[in-house]
């Protein structure tokens, strides 16, 4: 009697344990496989960077059917930065985006932050209706309006340049600041007050109080808009033309694969340029990625 | 019984809703039109009484901007008053022309009749698109004088209730110290302003006006004149018989369809990952979320084509199917652009999106799971509950309810996502009734094609309206209703 009472119990305390084993086993399993589709097309990419295949004296820079290369080397690279036909200035357009994200960084994290700022903290007569204002602005298809900007820039005659990518990144700003609101949103106003009491200005309260303690949200505004020129296409494809030495890398990589001067038999070295502009990007990402994860939360939760 | 009748509720509160929303609807567009009579009316009283009330300075104030401001001794505001009218002045009489078009008061006239000079050999036609946009500008920079000349007015007339109350008017450098004090919302927006106005809304008038002409890829601007032709190109998308009327039902279902799918499967995806990733026996946590996190990192242009170059013809993932013999080798089976099926290139394209879209949902369960008030957790464990039980009535419920605002945003930026589709397909398979829109073609890469390859832009702008109704509605309808519009100030 005793040994039947007990080995039940000893069963179940056993599956217990058991069930916890397998289900840790799973979770393993899934997040192993998971990672591995997730990890594929990357990989790819990478390995068709460095693959070095010659067919008859040529070099094979087709999309092939082997995942691995059978030999790796650095001609792809080569070839991107030596231009041969001189259409393709990689090294040119890596510097284009870089100017471009550059001054995109500094005006519009400023702009948004301050407009982010006066709508969260600054109640004065006009603020429901400009938020009413920016919610319906933000409702039309963004390049709705990239046929006007083009002819606007144009009446200007700053049609492919970089100023003009450097206005047209910026200028939005103003209008996605939901984020950066919501940060605000959360620091009390007490805190604002006493200043008030002690003498602050306004703008002693933004400079001094404020933004001292809104690292996070500046470092998240800040990486959006310098990331954006890298992975922005469709805005600079039109503003940008037929102009190749201004590209930025996203439209040059693009045109070098898919443009009408050349077949996509140039997989490989879009490849080789494509791990070029990741590794900054990823890295910059990466190191910053508590912040992204910060900013990310907060816009959600405020919706 | 009690089931039944609970969902009969419900039904019946979804239906109310919907009606009092359309009710609403009505009523608060009256209401804007009464609040606009009393405003104009109010505005007209307010302005009479300041004039009949102000000194000489302020009355003259009405015909030379800056006059006021002399009268009152601050000579630098009344100078910089004063060149604004003189500047607005030059411009609107003179009409200096810009690329051959005028820009000035002639401007208007251009607006109403979009040229009239229709060219010949030795004059050129007149550009009625740029004197369009002129117009627009011209419009825009007429209601910035009207703002500039009310604000001359008013500072007269505040300097007047300063004297009166024997202060001294502000000097200039107070003027600039309190925009940097209680004036400093407006140092803070002016400059976004200017850009959101330029690049933003100038631009926006400008094509919602384009919808109602006929510039499209036989009117080219410069050499034939374009027309006001009313709502035909609207009437065109209903009771037309061209590419526009046939697609357009197709593309809308598919862009509704596509972002149902790339909306939920992202969302149900990104909260398993993060559930996952986040499980208390999982080890390495920052190392699974890097994995993923890479895919937000790189540029979408690199990911899609690879994933585009990936599964083409002749591609790793053909021949992996060849080589496990789900496919023949001298049958080449295309997935995306080329598929037999429109179907198939959707699917994948849903899939594709999964692998860009998920790791972004994860990053904000995982955030929003770290932040989930622990009080909650204690009162269950008080009440009992085992963990198992926590979760599913605590931390499920949770996620839900912090990210529903999130679910509509990633709604409507899915109806106007434009990479994914363009970079993956651009638009094909063919579609059997249209050779410009594509089975996959969303409205906004169906916009695109319409305005900048095939240069029809009153159609593309026509699109572009279609889209701006179907993102405005689903917007109202969520938002009226959400929390944070409600409860805006709950927090602070």
């Amino acid at each position: 009697m005793m040994t039947t009472v007990k080995e039940p119990k000893q069963k179940k305390f056993r599956s217990v344990k058991a069930q916890k084993l397998t289900s840790t086993i799973f979770s393993y399993i899934a997040l192993v496989i998971l990672s591995v589709i997730w990890l594929y097309p990357i990989l790819w990419i990478i390995l068709s960077a460095f693959r070095v295949e010659y067919r008859d004296g040529n070099l094979v820079s087709t999309v092939v059917g082997h995942y691995f290369p059978k030999s790796f080397g650095l001609e792809n690279f080569r070839i991107l930065f030596a231009n041969a036909d001189g259409n393709n200035p990689f090294i040119q357009w890596f510097i284009n985006t870089l100017i471009v994200s550059f001054f995109t960084f500094i005006l519009s994290t400023l702009l948004t932050l301050s407009v982010a700022y006066v709508m969260s903290k600054i109640r004065f007569k006009a603020r429901k209706k400009f938020l009413g204002i920016a919610i319906i602005l933000g409702l039309f298809p963004g390049f709705m309006s990239m046929i006007a900007i083009y002819y606007i820039l144009k009446s200007i005659n700053l049609t492919g340049t970089l100023y003009a990518l450097i206005l047209v990144y910026s200028a939005g700003a103003g209008l996605g600041f939901y984020v950066a609101k919501g940060f605000f949103d959360i620091i009390p106003n007490s805190l604002m007050e006493s200043a008030r009491l002690d003498g602050a200005t306004n703008s002693q309260i933004f400079t001094k109080i404020i933004l001292p303690i809104s690292k996070p949200i500046i470092i998240y505004t800040a990486l959006l808009s310098f990331t954006g020129p890298w992975m922005d296409f469709i805005f600079a494809k039109v503003i940008l033309g037929t102009n190749r030495n201004m590209y930025t890398v996203a439209v040059g990589l693009y045109e070098m694969m898919y443009g009408e001067q050349v077949s996509s038999s140039r997989f490989t070295i879009f490849a080789a340029g494509s791990v070029i502009v990741a590794i900054p990007i990823v890295t910059l990402f990466l190191s910053m990625q508590r912040y992204y994860v910060e900013g990310v939360t907060a816009g959600a939760v405020k919706g | 019984m009690e089931h039944i009748e609970n969902k009969k509720n419900k039904k019946s509160s979804v239906i109310s809703r919907f009606l009092s929303f359309f009710k609403n609807l009505g009523l608060g567009i009256v209401n804007g039109f009464i609040n606009l009579g009393k405003k104009i009316k109010n505005g007209c009283t307010k302005f009479y009484k300041r004039f009949m009330d102000g000194s000489i300075g302020t009355k003259l104030s009405h015909f030379v901007m800056g006059v006021g401001n002399f009268y009152h001794k601050q000579f630098l505001k009344g100078l910089i008053y004063l060149s604004i009218q003189a500047g607005f002045l030059y411009l609107m009489i003179t009409s200096p022309k810009v690329n051959n078009t005028p820009i000035g008061f002639k401007s208007l006239s251009n607006l109403i009749t979009l040229g009239t000079e229709p060219g010949d050999f030795f004059t050129p036609t007149d550009n009625s698109m740029l004197m369009l946009l002129f117009g627009v500008i011209v419009l825009g920079i007429i209601g910035m004088f009207l703002m500039a000349y009310n604000s001359n007015i008013k500072s007269s007339y505040k300097a007047d209730m300063d004297k009166r109350k024997n202060k001294k008017p502000t000097s200039f450098k107070e003027d600039i110290k309190s925009l940097l004090d209680e004036r400093f919302h407006v140092a803070l927006l002016t400059p976004a302003m200017i850009g959101v106005l330029i690049f933003t809304i100038l631009p926006t008038i400008f094509m919602i006006f384009i919808a109602f002409t006929n510039f499209d890829k036989e009117h080219t601007a410069g050499l034939h004149l374009i027309d006001w032709v009313g709502f035909k190109n609207f009437a065109d998308i209903f009771s037309g018989t061209g590419e526009i009327s046939r697609r357009f039902l197709p593309v809308l279902s598919w862009t509704l369809i596509w972002a149902f799918f790339a909306t939920t499967t992202n969302y149900i995806g990104g909260i398993l990952l993060a559930l996952l990733i986040n499980k208390k026996e999982v080890k390495l946590k920052k190392l699974w979320r890097t994995v993923f996190v890479i895919t937000i990192a790189l540029p979408q242009f690199v990911t899609l084509l690879a994933m585009r170059s990936l599964l083409s013809n002749g591609g790793p993932v053909n021949q992996m199917l060849v080589t496990i013999g789900l496919m023949q080798a001298n049958e080449p089976f295309e997935i995306l652009a080329f598929a037999s099926s429109p179907w198939i290139a959707k699917t994948a394209i849903i899939l594709i999106n999964i692998w860009i879209g998920v790791p972004y949902t994860m990053l904000m369960t995982s955030g929003i799971l770290m932040n989930v008030p622990s009080e909650l957790y204690e009162a269950a464990q008080i009440d009992g509950a085992t963990k198992r039980q926590a979760f599913f009535n605590i931390t499920i419920p949770y996620i839900i309810f912090v990210t529903t605002p999130y679910l509509i945003t990633s709604f409507i930026g899915n109806i106007t996502s434009f990479n994914v589709i363009f970079l993956l397909t651009g638009g094909l398979p063919r579609a059997a009734g249209g050779a410009i829109a594509g089975e996959t073609d969303l409205l906004v890469t169906w916009l695109y094609k319409l305005t900048i390859e095939q240069n029809d832009y009153n159609l593309g702008s026509v699109i572009a309206i279609m889209t701006f109704i179907i993102t405005a509605s689903a917007t109202l309808i969520s938002y009226r209703r959400s929390k944070s519009y409600k409860e805006e100030d709950a927090f602070q």
